[in-house]
């Protein structure tokens, strides 16, 4: 009887996972495992579907924010995969990059609002621990906002707060008063053509 | 930075004037001004040429002397750069570039004299601090020191009398009565004065310096009643402020009541009181950072803050001396400001420029050079919109409470002179490029949370990276901190000369 029981367990759980690898994108390759950003989400991490998402951290030459390819939890609906996505991106960066998010931040919550504004709310680490310089300002604030915006079309903008207050700035430079939409030109060094034109 | 409170103890008495019979050989003696104050420096002639006995400008800059006596040359050390001197020359080596002096050096027994433009010309490029010498008064300033010359001359008219003072460089001052007294008293460390005896003494009785080393106090006559001032831009930064002293006896129309508003006598002509368009009246200098909000930390424990208000306090004292602009900082001490105070200060004394200093820093101990900020309104969105049309919100104003601004965002503020902004940052970016290390990333724009309320082009300049350990060094040396110093005034300059400011009407 147990041993039925068994059998039918696993036969369903193999045809979840089945179903799941036709609905979820795949990461093709191999590919380090993504960092757990909790000890449930390390146990789970065999067994759980996964999505490709571009997350962003520092470069060698601490100059630019680039877009890396790395594997997040899948998440549904899509508050809990801004969720699995940000704490990724709160998580160690992988070598050679610098985690644009001072350590030991952690994600006391997110809401996604009807309108595709969501609100990202960091522990206090996110300031205390931080650099206090104003590029890496830029680099924690937009690696947040372009990690949720370029992954989940549905999220637009992202404000965010810390220790559940909104705040003017994380650390004196970067206006965080509104929400921010996606912006990419800190991903690489290109010059800012827009400057010359004093635009 | 020495407190600006040592400056108090400078007195000059560098007026015009022949000195005392001198002795054969001998001239008058300069007085050297700096933070520190005054102290008297002598001169004497020699072939015809003023000299400065070296051992004396060796005591005042900490030079050290090494004579070779074989080759007949002098080697003086400044800091870490070296001039060398040849006996029969009016040439000297400054770090390996030549320059020419007006007389070769002279010896008289052990002591060795150089012409008195050694110190601009020779040691001037070998310090880190500015020397100017100023012959006709006497004066040699050392540092950023503030010390505008005044000169004074009167003229009758009519029955009244004028006073014409012409301040160079153009120098913030006011003036009050105190009992029979007028009193000028200016923004400076102190005064380069060349003041006329009264040619009026029922009027003005005497004019002299006042009782502090940066005021210039007229002594009123039994007959005096009224006065009048205006001031009138004067050529090259120089201003001119203009006293009308008007007497009892004069033909005045009404009796003049005591004090302001006065009413002139008919026939004193009609004073021009107008500001050139196109110049720089007032620079705001934001020092980032400040009290319990420290800013960036260097790995030897240097504080952002710090290095923000060293570098702002040169800045001002050198804006002044040089251009005559006035130039107020958001903060002169360690005092916490919120970021919405600082473009209030600038707002509120309607500055025609804002400045604020930083130091950067990053998780890379390696990344190093100055970057400059301007804003950026993208990240403002609709917002941004709403201010182009022109919709009005509340400000907080400089010592509390909120007030509408003449109707004006502060994202509109900044708005407006997105276009200056960006010019101003340029300049800014190509001016440091050439006296600091530059960033990859050396001019950008962002939505920075101190720029957008400014009223005014504006721009943030982080000066290097503090967390980088060599940049820590820079960072907090006087070297460093001049070579900055001395880009920003150069693209102040160069700013002023090119953009005649353009507010849209009504916004200022």
């Amino acid at each position: 009887m147990d041993r039925r029981i068994a059998i039918i367990a696993t036969l369903i759980l193999a045809a979840f996972v089945a179903v799941s690898m036709l609905v979820v994108r795949r990461s093709r390759g191999p590919s380090p495992a993504p960092p757990a950003a909790s000890p449930e989400a390390a146990a789970a991490t065999a067994a759980q579907p996964k999505i490709t998402a571009t997350l962003y951290y520092i470069s060698e030459d601490g100059l630019s924010l680039p877009g890396v390819q790395r594997e997040v939890p899948f998440g549904d609906p899509i508050v809990e995969q801004a969720r699995r996505i940000v704490e990724v991106q709160l998580a160690p960066a992988p070598a050679p990059y610098a985690s644009a998010i001072p350590a030991g931040t952690k994600l006391r919550a997110l809401y996604v609002g009807d309108r595709g504004d969501a609100f990202v709310d960091l522990s206090g680490e996110v300031r205390t621990a931080h650099t206090g310089g104003a590029l890496d300002e830029l680099f924690t604030t937009y690696a947040i906002v372009n990690a949720l915006t370029v992954n989940l079309p549905a999220i637009t903008r992202v404000q965010l707060l810390v220790d559940g207050k909104e705040v003017d700035t994380l650390v004196g430079h970067v206006d965080l008063r509104r929400p921010l939409q996606k912006n990419l030109k800190w991903t690489s060094l290109h010059p800012d053509a827009e400057a010359a034109e004093g635009r | 930075m020495r407190a600006s409170a040592a400056a108090a103890v400078l007195v000059l008495c560098a007026l015009g004037g022949a000195p005392a019979a001198q002795a054969p050989g001998s001239a008058a003696p300069y007085t050297v001004l700096s933070r520190e104050g005054r102290r008297p420096l002598a001169a004497r002639v020699m072939a015809g040429q003023e000299m400065f006995a070296l051992d004396e400008l060796a005591r005042l800059f900490n030079l050290t002397i090494r004579e070779d006596a074989a080759a007949g040359g002098l080697t003086v050390t400044a800091g870490n750069q070296t001039i060398v001197l040849s006996a029969g020359q009016s040439l000297a080596s400054v770090s390996g570039r030549l320059i020419s002096l007006p007389a070769p050096p002279a010896h008289e027994g052990r002591t060795w004299y150089v012409p008195v433009d050694f110190v601009t010309r020779a040691l001037g490029p070998a310090l880190t601090t500015r020397v100017e010498l100023r012959k006709p008064s006497r004066l040699l300033l050392i540092g950023d020191v503030r010390a505008p010359r005044v000169v004074g001359r009167m003229d009758p008219l009519g029955s009244a009398t004028r006073l014409t003072l012409d301040i160079a460089p153009a120098t913030p001052h006011t003036i009050s009565q105190e009992a029979q007294r007028l009193i000028v008293k200016f923004e400076a460390d102190t005064l380069d004065v060349a003041l006329p005896a009264s040619t009026s003494p029922d009027l003005v009785q005497n004019i002299h310096q006042g009782d502090t080393p940066s005021s210039i106090a007229i002594d009123l006559g039994p007959k005096f009643a009224t006065f009048r001032t205006s001031d009138v831009p004067g050529d090259r930064g120089a201003g001119r402020l203009v006293i009308d002293i008007a007497g009892q006896a004069t033909e005045v129309t009404q009796p003049t009541p005591p004090g302001p508003p006065a009413q002139p006598p008919t026939e004193i002509p009609p004073l021009i009181d107008l500001v050139p368009s196109g110049t720089l009246r007032a620079i705001v200098i934001d020092a980032g950072h400040g009290g319990n909000e420290p800013g960036a930390k260097g790995p030897g424990g240097a504080l952002e803050k710090d290095v923000t208000l060293a570098v702002a306090r040169r800045l001002k004292g050198t804006l002044e001396g040089r251009l005559g602009i006035r130039v107020i900082l958001t903060r002169d001490g360690d005092a916490t400001m919120g970021l919405d105070e600082r473009a209030a200060v600038a707002n509120n004394n309607k500055a025609d420029l804002f400045v604020s200093l930083h130091a950067n820093a990053s998780m890379r101990p390696g990344v190093s050079g100055a970057e400059v900020f301007y804003l950026s309104l993208d990240e403002y969105g609709d917002a941004a919109q709403r201010v182009a049309k022109g919709d009005s919100e509340s400000l907080p104003v400089f010592g509390g409470g909120n007030r509408d601004i003449e109707m004006i965002l502060w994202e509109m503020a900044q708005a407006r002179y997105i276009q200056e902004s960006a010019a101003l940052a340029q300049g800014v970016e190509s001016a440091l490029r050439e006296h600091v290390p530059m960033s990859a990333r050396a001019i950008q724009r962002a939505p920075l949370r101190v720029l957008v309320g400014a009223n005014m082009p504006a721009v943030l300049v982080e000066m290097g990276f503090i967390t980088n350990a060599a940049q820590e060094k820079q960072l907090t040396s006087d070297d460093f901190q001049n070579r900055v110093v001395q880009a920003l005034v150069g693209a102040i300059t160069r700013f002023r000369d090119a953009h005649v400011p353009a507010p849209v009407s009504g916004a200022r």
